[in-house]
């Protein structure tokens, strides 16, 4: 949309969704809709309520459009999706605890995120007061004479996120693992709620640590998509590298802890350092080691000085000599590969019903990245290779975490090349005319953010939707631990690595 | 006077033992830290950790019972009684006139079992998962254990492991069977021990652990006696094999105390050997899956069926 164009738009009557528009349906539209995500024709990217209204995000199939359709449920009610379709599960079970939307047809009507200890029923839209207990929960049966359980958690032994893990184990072997979450629930979405715009972008860099640049990012151009904001070129080249940066640390972690989660602590030992120097280099070159709030709607809140640029190239470098060593580390290690390889398999026709994105879902051969599929800027104009792998076992996600931290670095070496000059900010303010919508979706480590939000005439965010990915890679973990043994699901859980912050809200 | 003698000698290798065997655990810590690019803690680290164990309140859970309470002495007392069985710088100890090798693998057998019913006891998940594994590892260790006993006794004509050493030490000669029993009493005590690939001694992830397993719920002075006793078990191992396969400069009972000094310098050397070695696998290697640990041991067993064997057939030719 250009000058011109703006000055003729006339107030739309109904907020629409940029860059995606936003369709009402009725129920018989809903409800075919979620027949065709149950087929496999579309692929569901988020579900979520509002006080009278849900919506739901899908993947259009062989484009790259997302299609965001609406259903009013003035009665509140709304026909389940998770009934037909088991990945909506979860997130309609957090419609129902926040909004008390009831998802009629649903295949469990349990809470999910509310344990009964807020002292309120769905708390974002209606709240009724109640005496703050514990609500009994009810784990799905198992039944046989040799069947025993093993709860495990919330609090770990370990300095780890709190998340319950019920076993239902035959001996060492798990005949089903049940999550529960909901422990690190914050009230994002109240928070989100009348919050200014700057507000926002803080609570949303906080919705998971680890993934701070890719939620202040998709944050941001989902603000930049409702106001049609043009960011300067040299701030897009500076968020993706941060974002770069923010998985080549990850990854490195994430490779290492694997490894010391099967007594391997040397690997843990060589990838915290390449961890550690790039978190430092952050910190010299953006004023934080994970780079917490230095993208803001509209650019970013810090430039690159031309010393630290070097640094980082020297960096690059570095890292490139040493991930070979890694990969060899890896590898040749043959008591290590022994346990990685056939471990928690996940298959690729479930990676496809769960539309599972990031190192889950390319490692069982889907292998959507929103760099490509989506395109955001400045990806299309950068040359870089997706890794994938069909294997869907814990060596998989690891070669393919390999396989992105190889890209990652080919990212970061053009970045530093090719970024232009210029300003890093763009002037905007939010016009104080209608409502707006935004949507974006962006490639975290874990996988593609789901952000969607309203802001009001005002300037504050009447409604912000944030969907971490691992609301489709928990399911996948019960199924992949599925007739493993119990003392390999610390491997399979770190192989994953889900966000327990991100998906509790 | 001799017997005052042998008594201070045996007291002595005792405190030596008890001393020794917390600053042995505290010496692997820092080498394996040291390989991994770490500063590590210092080496009496350990001794700090059982000092302030035993100055902390024990927590019990409410249905503990009087087994519960009792099995850290029982597991201590057995541990230390085995440890100071086992040579460390001079043979013919005394209480070796009254328990042989098979007593100090009763003993720990006995402690083990104790260990396990501990664990079960509160009946927490893990305490349980700890003990099933650890009674799937033992079950194949003890007989494994047995085996090696057998070659090492058939060598030297006895079971006391006082003569056994001093036998060793007077024949030092390259002998097939006793290769073989050396490599299978490894694996035995890197089963025994709980170290890597068999079990984790530093892992947090509850799922996975098996001796850390059983002893979760302990804590204060009772988690202070075990973690002695499972410091005094590996250095009963490491001093086990040092005297039976590594004689090197062990003192005779009735030697002068230079050759006391020079077997305590001697023995010195050996657990330092014997801790780098540890660690420098340890770092090496990963952990294997809990059901690939039957075949590993099952590894040890026939070694040790094999030594027996091989030392039979040698015999009768």
């Amino acid at each position: 949309m250009n000058f011109a164009s703006k000055q003729t738009a006339a107030r739309p009557s109904q907020p629409t969704c940029l860059p995606w528009p936003r369709e009402l349906v009725d129920e018989g539209g809903w409800l075919a809709l979620a027949a065709s995500l149950a087929k496999g024709e579309r692929e569901l990217l988020s579900l979520w309520g509002e006080s009278s209204s849900v919506h739901m995000a899908m993947l259009e199939p062989r484009e790259p459009r997302l299609r965001i359709v609406t259903l009013e449920c003035p009665e509140g009610a709304f026909p389940s999706v998770g009934g037909v379709h088991p990945p909506a599960s979860r997130l309609e079970r957090a419609i129902h605890d926040l909004y008390g939307l009831r998802p009629e047809g649903a295949s469990d009507a349990r809470r999910w995120l509310d344990h009964g200890r807020w002292g309120l029923r769905h708390p974002c839209s209606a709240p009724e007061k109640i005496e703050s207990t514990c609500d009994p929960y009810a784990f799905l049966p198992t039944e046989g004479e040799p069947l025993h359980q093993i709860p495990v958690g919330p609090v770990h032994a370990g300095i780890i996120e709190p998340g319950h893990f019920r076993f239902s184990a035959n001996g060492e072997t798990v005949v089903r693992l049940e999550e529960r979450l909901g422990f690190v629930h914050k009230g994002i979405d109240q928070l989100m709620c009348g919050a200014s715009i700057e507000r926002a972008a803080r609570i949303a860099a906080r919705v998971s640590g680890d993934s701070t640049v890719a939620y202040s990012l998709a944050f941001a151009q989902a603000v930049e998509a409702a106001f049609d904001v043009d960011v300067p070129p040299r701030a897009i080249y500076l968020r993706a590298l941060m974002a770069e940066l923010e998985r080549l640390a990850n990854h490195f972690g994430d490779i290492g802890a694997i490894c010391n989660d099967a007594a391997f602590a040397l690997m843990q030992a060589q990838c915290n350092l390449v961890r550690e120097r790039i978190l430092r280099e952050a910190a010299s070159a953006f004023g934080h080691r994970l780079m917490m709030d230095r993208i803001t709607p509209g650019g970013t809140t810090v430039d690159l000085k031309q010393e630290n640029a070097a640094a980082l190239l020297a960096m690059v470098e570095w890292i490139e000599l040493m991930t070979p060593r890694l990969i060899a580390l890896f590898g040749d290690t043959t008591s290590l590969q022994d346990r990685t390889v056939g471990t928690g398999f996940v298959s690729e026709a479930l990676a496809r019903q769960y539309a599972c994105g990031g190192y889950v879902g390319r490692a069982s051969g889907r292998t959507f990245d929103a760099r490509k599929a989506i395109g955001y800027a400045p990806y299309p104009r950068l040359t870089f290779e997706v890794g994938a792998s069909k294997e869907g076992d814990v060596d998989a996600r690891v070669w393919v975490r390999f396989d992105e931290v190889k890209a990652s670095l080919q990212i970061v070496r053009q970045i530093l090349d090719d970024a232009p000059e210029g300003p890093i900010i763009a002037a905007w303010a939010p016009p104080d005319d209608w409502t707006r919508e935004g949507a974006a979706l962006v490639e975290g480590f874990r996988g593609d953010i789901f952000v969607w939000l309203r802001i009001r005439a005002d300037g504050v965010v009447q409604r912000c939707h944030l969907r971490d990915p691992s609301w489709f890679q928990w399911p996948l973990l019960e199924a992949a631990i599925k007739d493993n043994i119990v003392a390999d699901f610390p491997l399979c859980n770190k192989s994953f690595n889900c966000s327990y912050s991100g998906h509790d809200l | 006077m001799t017997f005052l003698f042998d008594l201070v000698a045996q007291g002595a290798q005792m405190l030596l033992a008890l001393a020794l065997s917390p600053l042995l655990i505290g010496l692997i810590r820092k080498l394996k830290a040291r390989l991994l690019r770490r500063k590590g803690p210092p080496i009496i680290q350990p001794w700090r950790d059982l000092i302030r164990l035993l100055r902390k309140e024990v927590v019990l859970a409410d249905n503990a019972s009087w087994l519960y309470r009792s099995a850290p002495y029982l597991i201590f007392a057995m541990t230390w009684v085995a440890a100071s069985l086992v040579p460390t710088f001079a043979t013919g100890l005394m209480f070796s006139w009254s328990a042989d090798l098979i007593a100090i693998i009763a003993l720990l057998g006995s402690a083990r079992f104790f260990l396990a019913l501990a664990g079960m006891d509160i009946g927490t998940s893990f305490g349980g998962i700890g003990s099933s594994r650890e009674a799937m590892f033992g079950s194949l260790a003890e007989p494994a254990t047995i085996m090696i006993v057998f070659t090492v006794s058939f060598v030297a004509g006895t079971t006391q492991l006082s003569e056994i050493a001093a036998y060793m030490a007077g024949n030092l000669e390259l002998r097939a069977s006793v290769g073989m029993a050396l490599v299978g009493l490894l694996i035995v005590a890197i089963a025994e021990n709980g170290r890597v690939p068999v079990d984790n001694p530093a892992t947090h992830l509850e799922l996975t652990m098996v001796h850390e397993a059983m002893v979760l719920e302990y804590s204060g002075r009772y988690l202070a006696l075990i973690e002695l006793a499972s410091a005094l078990k590996l250095l009963l191992y490491v001093s086990l094999i040092a005297c039976v396969f590594f004689p090197v400069g062990l003192a005779r009972h009735d030697a002068r105390l230079e050759a006391m000094a020079i077997g305590l310098g001697a023995y010195l050397l050996k657990l330092a050997i014997g801790g780098f070695l540890l660690a420098l696998f340890e770092t090496s290697t990963a952990k294997m899956r809990v059901f690939r640990v039957p075949d590993f041991l099952g590894a040890g067993l026939m070694l040790g069926l094999l030594a027996t064997l091989l030392v039979f057939v040698t015999r009768s030719l």
